[in-house]
């Protein structure tokens, strides 16, 4: 039996020292009627040379093509040395460090993330990660209605150019506390929201959703909306993109106060695309709400002899303490996620990641550049893009075009029609620093195949 | 009593080995040519203040830093409810296998049908295995599962109306993540006493049930670590009274094969993967807590789910079930704890997991077994353990000053890590004990060997048990002060933003 230790003599001592005379013995409370689960629609057990043949067929159905599909997952070259020190078996296999003396490895690391974090993002505090983005958007939204009690407000501006699935998960979450998701059209020629647009008197509001870069790769007029936002007396809730901030103005800088809670996903920061997750949210606060965030928070304090160590702080805003008075339900974290993202901020640095980030906009650039000679293919929106941007198609439905493009091996962008009718014609298309010259140019080539028919 | 092991007694921060200039070319790109062709007020004025380190510092720090940490590859770690087995390393090679790694979640469906299959047939194993008649991947966690869970439950008696069920029932004993669970989902979380025999006091669920009952949330075994004997007359209760019966997963390690939750009349469940299935803690996550339901919640199970479709999977969205309480994450979830999971399955296959709770079972009785020889105190010493167990510590506490705190941090000294302390709350000074299966008689031997040792320098030396850890990297930590003085961030080098 895998993973089960045991020999028959020591079993046959185990049962002696309970006095039992064998292991169904030990079930004799569970009710008779209970028993005798059918588990024959369960396959028998494999060795682990055929679940790996098993798998290694499965995987390789992906095949593998060149990717340009962003959508809020993208793909960046990961340095080796993050996935092997993140997978050592002392990280890997570590509970949450609840006995602080023996997780000194973790908790420093996590340490480390939070000032990595808060510097990234200009804010005062950071917190050791959520599960994902979309749902740590849906917690900034609940921590920003409780922190802003002046406002008497559960109303919250979410702008149309929030990432869609984002939108989604936090209705979900956010829908039985009484909680109004109010929605802020875009300009439909720029591709973000219009600062000038805004209700002069948007009436009581908790907070204004900022996305940067928003889900179309184009850049908002970050400190515009901040300070339009802040005069009404509503908190910011800043949306973006890691690797974005260390090339854009980051939101503790945005406007004149700065935004009061950033959240995203972090996945940009060396965890890999594996198919949709684990990846990890993140978020960032000022101090002042700092007892309203959720998650684990690790502090710096020292021992018995005065040596710096590192716990888990502010318990008492958990679940575990505070129960039906809990901030949020959260429990776990991403730490295995965090940790590889703390071992890639380290390794490129500041000014790594400014490079990496001013790679994928320039790559951006020098497709735009190539597709000009396309006939038929235009970008959709005049706003300034990151590493993103929406891409009009003209001759062929945009369905057709990237089958064409996935036969040639490529994924070519995605199709906006489902989230978005006004944009039937249009995909989000997204070059990151791991796109070559070739690749653009294999980009380019199979997008002119695909409309010559 | 400490010896002086510079490894282990200095770890100075990533930021404090910075140098000014120092890059790690390999990695980032050159500097671009040109300057960045966007308006200048969307720019940031100067890089982010994170460390300039070198590539070997990076690694040599990173590794030491492991090296300060307990883990289940290293130490033993019967932590209760946790479920801390061995992490198998095949689970870790074939999820990462470079066709699930690489792969955008938005990419074809055509070219996902081997991650499908692999995800389809999860499904089927979870639904098996629990009982249940629908299954869901989707949430990232057990805590996002139980969210799952009561949303439905409030889905269900929102589509009939049923509008005036605003109460969640949870025992005294359950874990806070249920009364905050039902507080998120709108509700208010109404508490049922426990009796002196572990058991959920019947009366008093008699006396709270009504037309204000949404439902009662229960994990069994309990978190007391003993089995809810009379689970069919809770669950006909609660079904009379027109709520429904949400079960915790947390514990099922204990029956996992041998009894399903479907079975006792649960309508909704959610598991743990990352304790059950053996998926790895990471040091805090990821997990995945999907979610299983009977035929009544059906048709709101939270999106994505994968179907089949003759030879062909996809996955199911908003038009296919216009009644799903949603979506939980951007993408579907926690793929690579998902695949993890899968493959443990296969590894185990039916035989394995009908093995995994006779073994947890043994293990955990011969430990009580053993503890109780050394004179320690099981809370409910009449009660069979199941894959846990709780000691209490309260005399020790009364007749030495020795609690069960220092118990923990001294166990840790003789390399292990402890049990779960001080939950659940309704026992004092309690140590809530889960060997799981995956561990040897020798080690659980070692345990109650150190148990006793501990015990003995409790009542001849009580100042070294109550300083304990002595010989870990740090000594005890003042959570006090971590509170009080809150030092989240580093600003040693008056790190500019």
């Amino acid at each position: 039996m895998p993973f089960i230790p045991h020999t028959e003599d020591e079993v046959r001592e185990m049962l002696a020292a309970i006095g039992a005379p064998d292991i169904e013995a030990l079930f004799d409370e569970i009710p008779h009627t209970l028993r005798g689960a059918d588990l024959s629609a369960i396959p028998a057990g494999l060795g682990e040379q055929a679940v790996s043949r098993l798998m290694r067929t499965r995987a390789a159905a992906d095949r593998q093509p060149l990717c340009f599909l962003g959508a809020g997952a993208y793909e960046h070259h990961i340095p080796a040395a993050v996935w092997e020190i993140t997978t050592r078996g002392e990280y890997y296999t570590a509970y949450t460090p609840y006995q602080a003396e023996a997780s000194q490895g973790t908790l420093q690391l996590l340490y480390e993330y939070q000032t990595m974090m808060a510097r990234l993002m200009a804010m005062e505090v950071s917190n050791a990660s959520l599960y994902d983005g979309a749902s740590a958007l849906a917690e900034a939204v609940l921590m920003a209605v409780r922190a802003n009690r002046a406002a008497k407000s559960r109303r919250i501006l979410m702008p149309a150019s929030v990432h869609p699935r984002y939108r989604q998960v936090v209705q979900t979450i956010v829908r039985h506390q009484g909680i109004e998701l109010v929605s802020l059209d875009f300009d439909a020629g720029q591709g973000r929201l219009d600062p000038d647009s805004l209700p002069g008197d948007p009436g009581p509001c908790a907070a204004l959703v900022i996305p940067q870069p928003n889900f179309f790769g184009c850049l908002e007029q970050v400190d515009a909306l901040t300070d339009w936002a802040h005069r009404h007396k509503m908190l910011v809730i800043a949306v973006v993109n890691p690797l974005a901030m260390a090339l854009l103005k980051p939101p503790g800088q945005w406007g004149a106060r700065g935004a009061d809670i950033a959240c995203g996903e972090g996945q940009p920061l060396g965890v890999p695309l594996a198919s949709g997750g684990p990846y990890f949210g993140f978020m960032c606060c000022r101090r002042a709400h700092m007892r309203q965030m959720p998650g684990r928070i690790v502090g710096r304090t020292i021992d018995l002899d005065g040596r710096t160590g590192y716990s888990l702080t502010l318990q008492a805003r958990e679940q575990h303490i505070r129960r039906s008075k809990a901030t949020s339900n959260i429990c776990t974290n991403q730490g295995l996620m965090v940790t590889a993202a703390t071992i890639y901020m380290a390794l490129l640095g500041g000014e790594g990641l400014r490079r990496t980030a001013a790679a994928c906009h320039d790559g951006m650039g020098a497709l735009l550049h190539r597709l000009a000679d396309v006939p038929g293919v235009a970008q959709h929106f005049t706003a300034p893009a990151f590493h993103e941007t929406v891409l009009r198609i003209e001759g062929r439905p945009v369905e057709k075009v990237l089958a064409a493009m996935a036969e040639d091996g490529l994924l070519g962008g995605l199709a906006l029609a489902p989230h978005y009718p006004a944009l039937a014609d249009t995909l989000l298309v997204c070059v990151t620093e791991a796109r070559s010259g070739e690749d653009l140019d294999a980009y380019v080539d199979a997008l002119r195949r695909a409309l010559a028919v | 009593m400490r010896d002086e092991r510079p490894m282990m007694n200095e770890s100075p921060l990533i930021f404090e080995q910075s140098r000014p200039g120092r890059r790690n070319p390999a990695h980032a790109p050159e500097a671009p040519a040109r300057p960045v062709d966007m308006p200048a007020e969307l720019l940031r004025e100067a890089p982010p203040a994170l460390p300039e380190v070198s590539e070997m510092q990076v690694v040599r720090h990173y590794t030491r830093l492991s090296q300060r940490n307990f883990a289940i590859d290293t130490q033993f770690y019967p932590l209760g409810s946790c479920t801390m087995k061995y992490n198998p390393r095949a689970c870790n090679t074939l999820a990462m296998l470079p066709g699930f790694l690489g792969r955008h979640p938005l990419a074809p469906v055509a070219t996902g049908q081997g991650l499908l299959a692999c995800l389809f047939e999860l499904q089927e194993i979870l639904k098996t295995v629990t009982g249940m008649q629908g299954v869901s991947l989707a949430p990232m966690a057990g805590a996002q599962g139980e969210f799952a869970g009561i949303a439905m439950i409030r889905a269900y008696h929102d589509a009939r109306g049923d509008t005036a069920r605003r109460e969640i029932l949870v025992p005294d004993a359950a874990h806070g993540t249920n009364p905050a669970t039902a507080v998120m989902c709108g509700y208010t979380a109404r508490e049922i006493p426990t009796d002196a025999q572990g058991d959920v006091d019947l009366e008093a669920l008699r006396a709270a049930v009504g037309p204000q009952t949404a439902g009662l949330m229960l994990t069994n075994p309990s978190t007391l670590g003993v089995f809810e004997r009379r689970i069919i007359e809770i669950a006909g209760i609660v079904h009379e009274a027109g709520g429904l019966l949400y079960y915790d997963g947390a514990n099922l390690n204990a029956i996992l094969g041998k009894v399903r939750p479907g079975d006792m009349g649960f309508d909704v469940i959610h598991l743990n993967l990352h304790k059950t299935f053996s998926t790895p803690h990471g040091g805090g996550g990821p997990g995945a807590g999907p979610v299983g339901v009977g035929e009544r919640l059906l048709p709101y199970l939270p999106l994505p789910i994968v179907a089949r479709e003759g030879e062909t999977y996809r996955w199911l969205e908003e038009s296919d079930r216009p009644h799903s309480i949603g979506r939980l994450s951007a993408f579907g979830g926690n793929m690579g704890v998902l695949l993890r999971a899968y493959v443990y399955a296969r590894l185990l296959g039916r035989e394995g997991m009908e093995r995994v709770a006779e073994y947890a079972t043994l293990n955990a009785n011969y430990l009580m077994a053993r503890l109780r020889e050394a004179g320690f105190e099981p809370a409910f010493p009449e009660r069979r353990a199941t894959h846990e167990f709780i000691i209490t510590l309260r005399r020790q506490a009364r007749e030495l000053g020795v609690n069960a705190m220092d118990f923990a941090k001294r166990l840790l000294d003789h390399g292990m890590h402890a049990p779960t302390t001080y939950f659940p709350l309704l026992v004092p000074e309690c140590f809530l004990i889960e060997p799981t299966e995956t561990e040897d008689k020798a080690t659980l031997d070692a345990f109650a060997a150190a148990m006793a040792a501990i015990q003995h320098e409790a009542e001849t030396r009580p100042e070294t048990v109550k300083t304990a850890p002595h010989t870990l990297p740090v000594r005890r930590l003042d959570d006090v002060r971590a509170a009080r003085e809150l030092d989240l961030v580093w600003e040693g080098d008056e790190g500019k933003p």
